[in-house]
């Protein structure tokens, strides 16, 4: 009664229509649809939330889709999870049946029925017991899942499969008008339902009832493809809710049903910068010497026979080694046969395996679908939650589907392990050298870092050789590595630093470096013996130079001496003359000819 | 709403049971309602009628009324309104509607025609 005010006010209010602005702003919380969680792994993430509440919803699909299982988890999870009691009526399977039925999925009904979360009421249809006399209605019916309901206070109710009714009934007016009655009166009695539905040829079903049930429908799908099974399910119908439009793949194991939407995980996980060793150190050196970042995927791709499971190997043994938990998912070796051949190259994995540090889980691929992988690798990696997990080899799941959707499902994977920080390293095998660059599976744009192992072919052997396409976020080296096997496991050589330049391998490379180091010891002695003989023209020059020089200094002790006679002679000379001038002067001595005649030209020369 | 589990220790109401002579097999009828409404009302003067000319004297009327005793309902798998449940003689039978296509219940009943049903030389009896 204290509601009716704001009516009025409203109406003026839109009647203006100038104040719309002020309505909006009052309206403005946006009412989502009530909605009524399915308890469903995927289900309420595709609906926004769940089914809508107090409605019904219809679920169609073929014979074996799933539709029974659904509504039964949608009760179960309801009275379980939610404390909503349900009523399930069954049109086609007797309670026994169902208790069975649900008995092997882990559903235990007769504890759920004892504990009044749930009932069951069984409505057989059999044509040849029911004679039709006349006008009639269902009102028994009617009674009866009234009486169910309000037994046990139930806020949700499954119709399975309402449309027997119209085997077992010859009336279709009075059946559609009674059907029609019935979904009106279930939402009249607010519960939320599911109604199943065979899927028809030109309708979603085949009586026509998603005309009576609009709200929401929902399809489910069993396809094969080469022939593998992969359910599907698609929300064709949502009045007045976003829901995912996309046919999602499910699945039904020993949980139940569970759908794996893409969106359900997404690209919102946090990138540690922890690094974790790939168990070969030349191979960590190229990566600045840690290897992988953690959480990071990694992928081996490689020919036949290229080493790729050697590398996943040691990859593995690291991380048992640092005490880590890894799983190996093979699809090519069984587990012994891994552990034999890791053996020969000097990596035992046993001692992990036995200390249930490394879990080897070998399957061919073609045992499951798509799905059922994606959802046992999960299932084992919740179980056994490894730090570390090796798929070898990723191209073989290509034979189980489409590349889209294989695609899909390692997006997911991947999706999924990097929300765990597990690190994955996945092997891919390139059947031919056509397309060196492409993974079978164009999932190389999923991967962070993706290892190159190639099988080069020269002259009459073939070697190996491994490079780092990409390595995001990290330096990492550009080299073309050579490796052997050994037997002390994956070895790479050092790094080529011939003059040549080229990629040289095996044989070759060791027939090149001998040649090279020929030629350098010619070059080394030939500067040798050039160096010799410079000294020796050395020595050469010198002697001569200290000849000349023996030469210029006799001649030079001639000069002198002669120099030296020639000054004296002078000054005699010069002396005799004095005196004999004095003997002029005084009288005429007879001494005046005591001096060499013949000794003055010499001196003048 | 009641819970008796015995629907037999409830008889119908406002409806009477006609004894049967001993002699003969007797009829055991029950009719489910739901309500009185006026198609349970017609189907019940409707059977009436037919075991007074057909079952005269050893017949039994049970009528039990599903909104008084919806657990009944489960127990002869009723759907339909009104029902006709022949409980005796074996086997079980049963019929839905108002009773109006009185052709049609004798068949499904096994009863052979009566004098009054005209319309049976038209067409002979082959329950579908």
């Amino acid at each position: 009664m204290k509601k009716i005010p704001p009516a009025p006010r409203r109406k003026t209010r839109s009647e203006r229509g100038a104040t719309l602005a002020a309505e909006t702003t009052i309206e403005s919380p946006r009412r989502t649809l009530p909605k009524a969680p399915t308890g469903i792994q995927g289900l309420d993430e595709l609906t926004g939330g769940g089914l809508p509440l107090g409605r019904p919803t219809l679920v169609c699909g073929g014979a074996g889709c799933g539709k029974t299982l659904l509504a039964m988890e949608f009760l179960v999870r309801g009275a379980v999870e939610f404390g909503e009691p349900g009523v399930f009526m069954a049109f086609e399977e007797n309670p026994s049946e169902l208790v069975t039925n649900f008995g092997s999925l882990g559903h235990d009904l007769p504890a759920l029925i004892a504990q009044k979360k749930l009932a069951i009421e069984f409505i057989r249809v059999e044509r040849g017991e029911i004679e039709e006399t006349g006008d009639y209605d269902l009102e028994g019916l009617f009674i009866r899942l009234g009486y169910a309901i309000d037994s046990i206070g139930a806020k949700r109710v499954v119709l399975d499969t309402i449309e027997v009714l119209f085997s077992g009934l010859s009336n279709t007016a009075i059946l559609r008008a009674e059907l029609r009655r019935l979904f009106q009166w279930l939402k009249d009695k607010g519960v939320t339902a599911i109604v199943t539905a065979e899927r028809g040829e030109n309708s979603l079903s085949r009586y026509g009832l998603e005309e009576y049930v609009a709200d929401c429908v929902i399809l489910l799908d069993n396809r094969i493809e080469g022939q593998m099974t992969t359910r599907r399910l698609r929300i064709a119908k949502y009045r007045g809710s976003a829901h995912g439009t996309s046919e999602y793949p499910f699945l039904i194991d020993a949980d139940g049903i569970s759908i794996r939407p893409i969106t359900s995980v997404g690209l919102n996980h946090t990138a540690g910068s922890e690094r974790v060793s790939s168990g070969i150190a030349s191979l960590d050196a190229m990566m600045g010497g840690k290897g992988f970042y953690r959480g990071s995927s990694v992928l081996v791709s490689g020919t036949a026979g290229a080493g790729k499971t050697s590398i996943a190997a040691h990859f593995a043994h690291a991380a048992t080694v640092r005490a880590e938990r890894c799983i190996w998912f093979a699809f090519e070796e069984s587990s012994s046969q891994i552990i034999r051949n890791m053996r020969s190259i000097g990596i035992d994995l046993e001692p992990a395996v036995q200390a249930g540090l490394l879990r080897i889980q070998a399957e061919r691929p073609t045992v499951h679908g798509l799905e059922m992988h994606l959802v046992n690798i999960e299932k084992l990696i919740n179980q056994f939650e490894p730090r570390v997990i090796i798929i070898d080899p990723l191209s073989n799941f290509i034979a189980l589907g489409s590349e889209a959707e294989v695609r899909a499902m390692l997006t997911r994977l991947i999706d999924f392990l990097k929300m765990r920080h597990i690190t994955a390293l996945f092997t891919s095998l390139n059947t031919s050298s056509i397309a060196e660059e492409a993974t079978v599976v164009g999932v190389s744009s999923l991967m962070d870092s993706w290892l190159r192992l190639r099988d080069v072919r020269d002259g009459a052997e073939h070697n190996r050789l491994m490079y780092l396409l990409k390595s995001r976020g990290m330096a990492h080296s550009n080299q073309c590595r050579e490796f052997f096997l050994t037997d002390r496991g994956v070895e790479l050589r050092e790094v080529y630093t011939g003059v040549s330049g080229t990629l040289v391998t095996g044989t070759a490379r060791a027939v090149l470096e001998a040649q090279e180091k020929a030629e350098d010891l010619t070059r080394v002695l030939s500067t040798e013996s050039k160096k010799r003989l410079l000294e020796q023209k050395r020595h050469a020059m010198e002697a001569r130079i200290d000849a000349l020089r023996a030469d210029l200094g006799a001649e030079e002790i001639v000069a002198l001496q002669t120099i030296t006679e020639v000054e004296t002679s002078t000054a005699v000379l010069a002396d005799n003359r004095e005196k004999m001038r004095r003997l002029r002067d005084s009288s005429t001595g007879p001494a005046a000819a005591v001096v060499p005649v013949n000794r003055q030209p010499a001196a003048a020369a | 709403m009641k819970t008796n589990s015995k629907r037999k220790a409830v008889p119908a109401p406002a409806k009477k049971a006609v004894p049967a002579p001993a002699k003969a097999v007797v009829w055991n009828l029950r009719l489910y309602v739901a309500g009185q409404t006026p198609r349970s009302v017609v189907a019940f003067a409707n059977l009436k009628r037919l075991c007074e000319e057909h079952l005269k004297d050893r017949y039994t009327i049970e009528v039990v009324d599903l909104f008084e005793q919806p657990r009944v309902a489960k127990d002869d798998q009723i759907l339909a309104i009104p029902t006709l449940v022949r409980k005796l003689p074996a086997p079980i039978r049963k019929i839905i509607g108002d009773l109006s296509n009185m052709e049609r219940v004798l068949v499904a009943m096994d009863l052979p025609p009566g004098p009054n049903l005209s319309r049976f030389d038209k067409e002979p009896a082959n329950a579908p």
